[in-house]
């Protein structure tokens, strides 16, 4: 090797090095800022966290109360979050399935409805819901958690359908050809070969929608209602945990303040279970996927 | 309507956008034999191959003329009910495409979608059609385990068994053994010539050898054209037109 060589040898070496230390700052600091919110979150808690704030519902009003628990906003997220999850993958499946085996890669349709799916992903959840609390106005509803979901899942539905068709896209034509040729119709091969080849993305999406989902405080300020009871039927207002932190965060109370950190621990705890579950069951519905 | 063969070709051309797949080719595909589609690569074998069980349908801008009479009946005419169509025919693609289920399931799938029932005659297709792609013997104790998880050569087998398991009367290959090792390959070749006892077989194959091992009739396409077709001993003995004699000579690839 002579001289030449070795110095650019040596050059390309130091560029390299230079990039990995990058990288490897960049992956620090991002864990660094996960740890640092969760041990905020959690510090700031600790004082306000017991048994009773999971077991009970809110003595004195959700605004001065310093007593009881935020039980009917754990509650009412957990209703919220699984009845607008339902219902968005009601809305998004069939609207994927259809863009993946009905229309072609070069449709004209699937060019527009991916590009206002993405448009509709884009809109703030704030606009999501005004636009919701003008459509319960229209149907004649008062602010309920029937009112709450309807939005909720408007918000989801384009998470979870562009997540979903992203992974479905992915699935070789050679897979649908195997099944037209056996004679299957487009929606059996939609349903019985597509879904189970993209079981472990749906799973993604339907996660990825619901974290949002249950975590968003503007578009069910106005639709869901707030309230100190458990919901007990659709008509009636939900409490749900983001707003339950507003809330409490906004009022001069110390004592209250802590409930607010305490109600973000515990929706960053529900959200973790639903990540762990997901990882749990990801394994299942992995077994039969053709790589 | 000629009675030896259950596909006639007529004038079929094939267009994708402006570009002309397939040239005015005609052609009767006799009755349980093997007939191998043969030339160099981009030359429309697979394009043809396709045409026969209307799996250009899925292509976008693809433009059909011309007819494919199977047992008589145009394939493309608008009352056809495809599925009716591909039911006739089993698909053996280049590289094998399992379902995303189990090697029981994989082969129950055809005749479930047609409506069989019951689970001892499903239990009867499945091993019987195993058997018979020479597969039952490897995955009789495995039938639930995915089938993702069986070797490419078996997953071509299992392929084979799926496609006979709606019955059909015709076998389509589109280089059935070009993503296997030389013993699947043989194994599979082994399995086609067992089966045209009872089923017309239609293979693409950009591999002489093997066309000369299997072949009892030959077609040899060259850019998009049907350039001549006959008997196998016939086109390797004495090819008729030059093209054709400079494609087996090596000359043109």
């Amino acid at each position: 090797m002579n001289a030449l060589a070795a110095n650019h040898l040596g050059r390309r070496k130091r560029t390299d090095l230079v990039f990995r230390v990058l990288a490897a700052a960049s992956a620090v600091m991002v864990l660094l800022a996960l740890l640092l919110i969760l041990g905020t979150i959690l510090w700031k808690s600790v004082p306000a966290l017991s048994l009773s704030m999971l077991t009970r519902t809110p003595k004195g009003g959700f605004y001065l109360g310093r007593e009881g628990g935020i039980l009917n906003a754990i509650v009412g997220s957990v209703y919220l979050a699984l009845g607008a999850t339902a219902l968005a993958l009601l809305l998004s499946l069939p609207v994927v399935l259809y863009l993946n085996v009905y229309k072609g890669r070069t449709s004209k349709t699937a060019v527009w409805t991916r590009f206002f799916l993405d448009v509709l992903w884009g809109v703030p959840s704030i606009v999501i819901g005004a636009f919701g609390f003008v459509i319960m106005l229209a149907l004649g509803l008062r602010a309920s958690l029937l009112a709450g979901i309807l939005t909720v899942a408007l918000l989801e539905f384009p998470i979870m359908s562009r997540a979903i068709d992203e992974v479905m896209r992915l699935v070789p034509r050679e897979l649908k050809d195997a099944s037209a040729s056996l004679g299957a119709t487009r929606f059996e091969t939609a349903v019985k070969v597509l879904v189970r080849q993209t079981a472990p993305g749906i799973l993604t999406g339907v996660l990825l929608a619901m974290g949002r989902g249950i975590g968003d405080a503007a578009s069910v300020l106005f639709t869901a209602g707030f309230t100190d009871r458990v919901p007990g039927s659709l008509a009636d207002p939900a409490a749900t945990l983001p707003l339950a932190i507003f809330f409490q965060l906004g009022t001069p109370f110390p004592e209250v303040q802590e409930r607010a950190y305490a109600s973000a621990a515990i929706l960053t705890l529900i959200i973790l279970v639903i990540s762990l579950a997901a990882r749990a069951m990801n394994r299942k519905v992995n077994r039969h996927v053709v790589k | 309507m000629n009675g030896d063969s259950p596909i006639s070709i007529r004038n079929l051309s094939v267009l994708y956008g402006d570009h002309l797949a397939l040239k005015d080719v005609s052609l009767d595909i006799p009755a349980k034999r093997i007939t191998s589609i043969i030339g160099p690569s981009g030359c429309g074998k697979t394009t043809l191959l396709k045409s026969l069980n209307r799996l250009l349908d899925t292509d976008d801008g693809v433009r059909v003329r011309g007819q494919v009479l199977l047992d008589g009946e145009d394939i493309y005419a608008p009352r056809t009910e495809v599925t009716r169509i591909r039911r006739k025919m089993g698909l053996l693609s280049q590289r094998p495409q399992v379902l995303p289920m189990s090697i029981y399931d994989n082969v129950a799938y055809g005749p479930r979608i047609h409506g069989l029932r019951s689970r001892k005659e499903l239990n009867e297709r499945v091993e019987r059609y195993l058997r018979l792609a020479g597969l039952w013997d490897e995955v009789e104790g495995r039938l639930r385990e995915p089938a993702s998880l069986l070797s490419v050569g078996q997953q071509q087998r299992l392929c084979l068994a799926r496609g006979l398991a709606v019955e059909p009367e015709i076998i389509l290959g589109d280089e059935p053994t070009s993503a296997l090792d030389p013993q699947s390959s043989q194994n599979v070749e082994r399995r086609l010539l067992e089966l045209k006892r009872d089923y017309t077989v239609i293979v693409v194959t950009h591999i002489l050898r093997q066309a000369r091992r299997i072949a009892d009739h030959i077609a040899f396409l060259y850019l998009g054209e049907l350039v001549e077709q006959g008997p196998a001993a016939e086109v390797f003995a004495a090819p008729k037109d030059p093209r054709t004699r400079a494609y087996l000579t090596g000359e043109i690839s």
